[in-house]
């Protein structure tokens, strides 16, 4: 195998190992825009892989797999936000509540599909022209819809947040709820909707994983890439753009770890396994200790909103 | 008579065992400003957040132009045109300003545009000279000029009754003055101006009409040119209260207790906090310090408790130099501090009295031995404290956050003086709190300092570092720009130090002219 | 008639909604479970009944009830620690396999050692690789603020990897036809046990530990400190205290328990190291922790009923159930436990008011 081949193959697994991350941390992200802050990634990431699994099989089209994905991580959404907006409890143990029954129910659900196979899985789809592009061509453009999909969810959030009114009054209520309340904007009603629609992102983040980048199911297959979606929110600044990077950057390293391993190089694939995990918590540590622990979090993250609150 | 333009009937707003509003009528006249007066805690600003939407009221009906509305939010309120500018701002601090005036807008396209608002915000400084940049986020503004953002915003969304809520509580004299010029302008555009208040000079320098509410009901409303001051203290306090401010200074002092040389330190958001100040003080002396919120008073108080890096600069207390110790061993060298934060940092809100007594003496052997709390000792103390300071509690064994603020001012003093300090710097210790509780905090300040303490008063409220100080200084951008004896002291001249212009005595003589 | 519901803040918690509500929802979430359960064409009632038989209804069944409530109840102990301080350890996992790991390491390299040295030396070992696996994660909270939860959460995956290593290259036993696991432990590395029962040692120090954690809670002056910064951090900052030091030692406390978790179950239940030593047993852990409110009796108590739950979840595989059916209902009790502590914060008030 050549160099150029080798890098390619690399590169071009990272997007693919890359891909259910920025699904997830795109989710996450207009989540904590909103101010809630949802450690259920994981689990949401599982119950969409699951559901999208088994309504792939059931109907043999995997398109209606990922819309189901998408409702079933909104359904799961939803409960995060019944729990920490109309209950407001606290949104770390709801979180991990929502990760603990995602990746029980998961299980539960998905025990007799383990090892069939999908009918129909999302294939590699060469872009004309763009594909035929030397180098660039095989590592960005030779690959499933989803991941074209994802590139164009990036610019359209970036676009809602930075240019659309709608964007704005997600920001708000992230940022300072009360202000938001007192000028007439359904703190509620959005906070709702916006745990919603990232529950419906963590899904589709599963879905990938279940439909396109396996296609398979296995118990707990998310293996941890819903936390790393939750950390690479904060990697990214809650920025979209900068979230499509450090995806990418974290699906290079477990690519990495697998095409060495491919190459023959001598080192247990344990350690190479361990490396994406090593990387999330160096990373989150030099972002923190770089920016003295001010970050761009929204001002009022983890903080339910409480209109009478005196 | 014309018909008001807004008029509540009845309004009732109970909290949990605080009846706030007790049936209020209230009228308020197109082209009219009118004063709310009353003391902390007498319901004005609930029942304008009931006019604003923000709470609902338990029983009542509001009328605009003689049509009923029962709003169920502020969105409600604001489409029916009253607009309140609270207290506590309501702006997103990391937005621009005119992202800002975007958000409250009624209708607004799909897609913001910066365009159209910065020729909106211009009309707005042509007629009513309220000048803003419409690109500045909104963090680096002062606060008269987030006040401005706040007005203006609600102008733009159509607002005919402007509420404001204490809007002079955290201004300069001179930007008080501003505002009510600019009050004056709306009233006569045709807008109903209310403004909520407890000072007296204000409700005669702008105001037209007087509401006064007392313990949640309305004891009187009139219009200004037929009252006299007199009354209204009656009205407000239920009794006759001299209010001219008895000054309690005594003169002698001791030896010095602290003095800080050229002391730098950043803040909590890592910008300028105190700026080469410098600061000496005496046993047996309250030094106040005046000044707008957010000139370095926060800094200056946790700096001496050493709760805040000095980085470059001395510290020294009794001839000492402490320059950057710990906390812990300030505590232990007889350093008290109140402060602003009174349940959060001063107290912690879900522990029970006995916990917060213990704050800062659990590790005394009166109350701890072989690493065990004793529990009992400690209970006898606090009862103790409880009685001596006459401070209400549901018991001992609740959670402090269920008491009033005034209890709980007195639970901290209690527990500051309790330690015996040498030195206590206290910061905004009246505030919020009733007029009544207000003058115990003052009398136990004045105790403290006859027994010999050195006392640090940072306060917004004039009159109470009028009353109390033996000293005042003036704080801004970090640094201490006056200090006077309180013989000496000139309000106008405070007024204009707490503004920053600096100038002295001569070069105001002489540069009045211009 | 109108009719509205409201929500009152109530001053103080309510005492009787602080045991209804865990009660309840133990109830609600087999309700849930029924739902599902039925959803996918099973009798919901017969499951619960032979799951309820399987952990209880034997002395076989109560013995495995109780062989995996200990590391529960180690792992629930160690998660209240930090969680009194609002530390969010979810590496309870991690620090088990550590604690295995380095128990492990005696035995299997110094086999003939007797066992008062050996037994003592394995405890130490696992409480003292628990707990620096508990201090990383601390010190890089402490010193940048880096958050806890996840980089707790992903030494969990290094751990879990580690021993994996470990079992599948170096420690492999040379005797094992290739099997994933360590030598055997010699007897002298066994923790003693309860008459012929699998019950083991653990037991009593997971009772010794709630009692010693009760009483470093409640009534030191330790437990007052982590109180009050648990409670309010600028308040503790105010008073004095050393928060960076606090959280080191209450996350090292909190691994070094976990750790021990993970030294019981290999000397008194696998007697050596292998893959998959936990089904979860740290995650799980959060939940019997948050459930009993942090109270170390209450964490005895409902780690019982959890263990119950995994066995029971075990005994019903045969039925064709698969044993996540366990899984499914600990999350779902930990949500309603979330959410019904809004019932113990807030006072539902049914507002009657004459309609217009």
């Amino acid at each position: 195998m050549g160099e150029q081949a080798f890098f390619i193959a690399i590169l071009s697994s990272a997007v693919i190992a890359g891909t259910p991350i920025l699904y997830a941390a795109l989710g996450e992200l207009i989540t904590e825009k909103a101010g809630v802050l949802n450690l259920g990634v994981e689990g949401m990431m599982l119950i969409g892989a699951v559901s999208g699994f088994m309504a792939a099989i059931v109907t043999g089209n995997s398109w209606i797999g990922f819309v189901m994905a998408m409702l079933a991580g909104g359904v799961m959404g939803l409960i995060h936000a019944v729990l920490t907006v109309s209950l407001r409890a606290n949104q770390v143990v709801s979180g991990l509540a929502l990760t603990l029954f995602g990746s029980g129910l998961s299980g539960y659900l998905g025990k007799s599909y383990i090892g069939i196979p999908v009918a129909e899985p999302f294939r590699s789809l060469p872009l004309p022209v763009l594909g035929d592009i030397p180098f660039l061509g095989p590592v960005l453009f030779r690959h499933d819809v989803l991941v074209y999909v994802s590139w164009g969810l990036v610019l359209v959030l970036w676009f809602f947040l930075k240019r659309t009114r709608a964007g704005l009054f997600l920001q708000a209520i992230g940022e300072n709820p009360g202000a938001a309340d007192s000028l007439g904007i359904h703190v509620f009603a959005l906070r709702y909707l916006y745990v919603i629609v990232g529950g419906m992102l963590c899904g589709a983040g599963g879905a990938y994983l279940s439909l396109a980048s396996a296609p398979s199911w296995l118990e707990n297959m998310t293996a941890g890439r819903g936390w790393i979606a939750v950390a690479l929110v904060i990697f990214a600044l809650w920025r979209p753009g900068r979230a499509l990077v450090g995806s990418y950057l974290f699906g290079g390293i477990d690519a990495l770890g697998f095409h060495l391993q491919a190459a023959g190089v001598l080192l247990s694939h344990f350690f190479l396994q361990m490396l994406p995990y090593i990387f999330t918590i160096t990373v989150l540590t030099v972002v923190m200790a770089k920016r003295g622990g001010r970050l761009a979090a929204p001002g009022a993250l983890g903080v339910p909103y409480d209109r009478e609150e005196r | 008579m014309t018909q008001p333009l807004v008029q509540m009937r009845g309004i009732v707003k109970k909290f949990p065992g605080v009846m706030a509003n007790d049936h209020v009528d209230l009228d308020i006249y197109a082209g009219e400003i009118h004063a709310l007066l009353g003391e902390n805690g007498s319901g004005k600003s609930t029942v304008m957040s009931v006019l604003a939407g923000l709470y609902k009221p338990d029983a009542g009906e509001i009328l605009i132009d003689g049509v009923p509305f029962c709003f169920g939010s502020p969105r409600e309120a604001i489409a029916a045109g009253v607009g309140m500018v609270h207290q506590h701002f309501k702006l997103v601090e990391p937005f621009t300003v005119s992202q800002n005036m975007q958000l409250g807008e009624r209708q607004g396209s799909f897609l913001l545009s910066d365009a159209g608002i910065r020729n909106e915000i211009k009309k707005f400084e042509k007629c009513f000279g309220l000048a803003i940049d419409p690109d500045a986020p909104v963090w680096q503004l002062s606060v008269g000029e987030k006040q401005r953002v706040e007005i203006v915003r609600m102008l733009y969304r159509g607002s005919r009754v402007l509420i404001m809520d204490e809007p002079t509580a955290v201004l300069t004299p001179q930007e008080a003055t501003e505002l009510f010029v600019n009050m004056k302008k709306m009233a006569a555009a045709g807008c109903a101006v209310v403004f909520i208040t407890h000072k007296m000079n204000e409700v005669q320098e702008v105001a037209d009409r007087v509401t006064i509410l007392r313990s949640g009901k309305v004891s009187g409303s009139m219009l200004c040119r037929n009252v006299h001051a007199q009354e209204l203290v009656w009205l407000m306090l239920g009794r006759e209260i001299v209010m001219n401010a008895d000054r309690c200074a005594h003169g002698e002092c001791g030896a010095e207790v602290v003095r800080m040389e050229n002391v730098n330190a950043q803040n909590a958001s890592g910008r300028v906090g105190l700026n080469e100040a410098s600061l000496s003080l005496h046993a047996g002396q309250i030094f106040g310090i005046a000044g707008v919120a957010g000139n370095g008073q926060k800094d200056l108080a946790e700096v001496l408790a050493g709760l805040r890096t000095v980085t470059s600069g001395t510290v020294e207390y009794l001839g000492e130099v402490v320059t950057n110790l710990s906390p812990a061993e300030l505590i232990r060298r007889g350093i008290s501090y109140v402060p602003e934060d009174r349940l959060g940092m001063g107290l912690v809100p879900g522990l029970d009295a006995v916990e917060n007594m213990l704050l800062k003496s659990y590790k005394k052997p009166e109350f701890s031995g072989h690493g065990l709390i004793n529990r009992q000792a400690a209970e006898t103390w606090t009862a103790d404290i409880v009685r001596q300071y006459n401070i209400k509690l549901a018991g001992l064994t609740q959670p402090v956050r269920s008491m009033s603020g005034g209890n709980l001012q007195k639970l901290l003093l209690a527990r500051e003086i309790a330690g015996c300090p040498k030195l206590i710097v206290v910061v905004y210790p009246a505030r919020g709190l009733d007029v009544g509780a207000t003058e115990s905090i003052h009398k136990l300040l004045m105790e403290l300092r006859d027994q010999g303490a050195a006392i640090l008063l940072i306060s917004e409220d004039l009159d109470e570092l009028m009353k109390l100080s033996d000293r005042v200084g003036v704080m801004f951008g970090g640094r201490i720009v006056g200090n006077f004896a309180i013989e000496e002291v000139d309000l106008e001249e405070v007024g204009l130090l707490m503004m920053g212009m600096c100038r002295t005595r001569e070069e105001r003589i002489h540069g009045d002219g211009r | 008639m109108a009719m509205a519901v409201k929500f009152e803040k109530r001053l103080n918690p309510s005492v009787a909604m602080n045991v209804a509500v865990p009660v309840l929802s133990v109830l609600a979430a087999f309700v849930v479970g029924a739902v599902f359960l039925s959803l996918t064409g099973r009798d919901a009632i017969e499951v619960y009944e032979a799951m309820f038989k399987g952990a209880l209804g034997s002395q076989y069944g109560l013995s495995e009830t109780i062989v995996k409530a200990i590391p529960l109840m180690l792992c629930a102990l160690g998660i209240s620690a930090a969680f009194r301080m609002q530390l969010w350890n979810i590496g309870a996992e991690g620090q088990f396999y550590m604690g295995a790991f380095a128990a492990s390491w005696l035995p299997l390299t110094f086999p003939e050692l007797p066992m008062l040295l050996m037994l003592p030396g394995m405890l130490v070992l696992g409480a003292a690789a628990g707990g620096l696996w508990g201090l990383a994660p601390a010190v890089l909270r402490a010193r940048w603020k880096v958050n806890e939860i996840i980089t707790t959460l992903m030494f969990n995956y290094v751990a879990i990897l580690w021993v994996d290593y470990l079992v599948y290259g170096p420690w492999k036993d040379p005797k094992g036809f290739n099997f994933p696991l360590s030598a055997k432990f010699p007897p002298a590395a066994s923790l003693p046990t309860v008459g012929d029962s699998r019950i083991h040692f653990g037991l009593l120090m997971a009772i010794l530990l709630a009692i010693l954690f009760w009483i470093v809670f409640e009534k030191s002056r330790w437990g007052y400190e982590i109180k009050v910064i648990g409670s309010s951090e600028p308040a503790a900052r105010y008073a004095g205290m050393d928060i960076r030091r606090n959280i080191y030692w209450v996350m090292i406390l909190s691994g070094a328990v976990c750790g021990l978790a993970g030294m019981a179950e290999v000397s008194g239940i696998v007697g050596r190291l292998q893959p998959g030593l936990s089904p979860g047993y740290g995650y799980t852990a959060i939940i019997v922790a948050w459930l009993s409110k942090l109270h170390p009796a209450a964490i005895l108590v409902v780690a019982v009923l959890f263990g119950a739950l995994q066995v029971g979840g075990f005994f019903v595989q045969t039925m064709g159930v698969p044993a996540s059916v366990a899984s499914m209902l600990q999350g779902a009790v930990l949500f309603f436990v979330v959410g019904g502590e809004f019932l113990t914060k807030y006072r539902v008030v049914i507002d009657r008011k004459e309609a217009a």
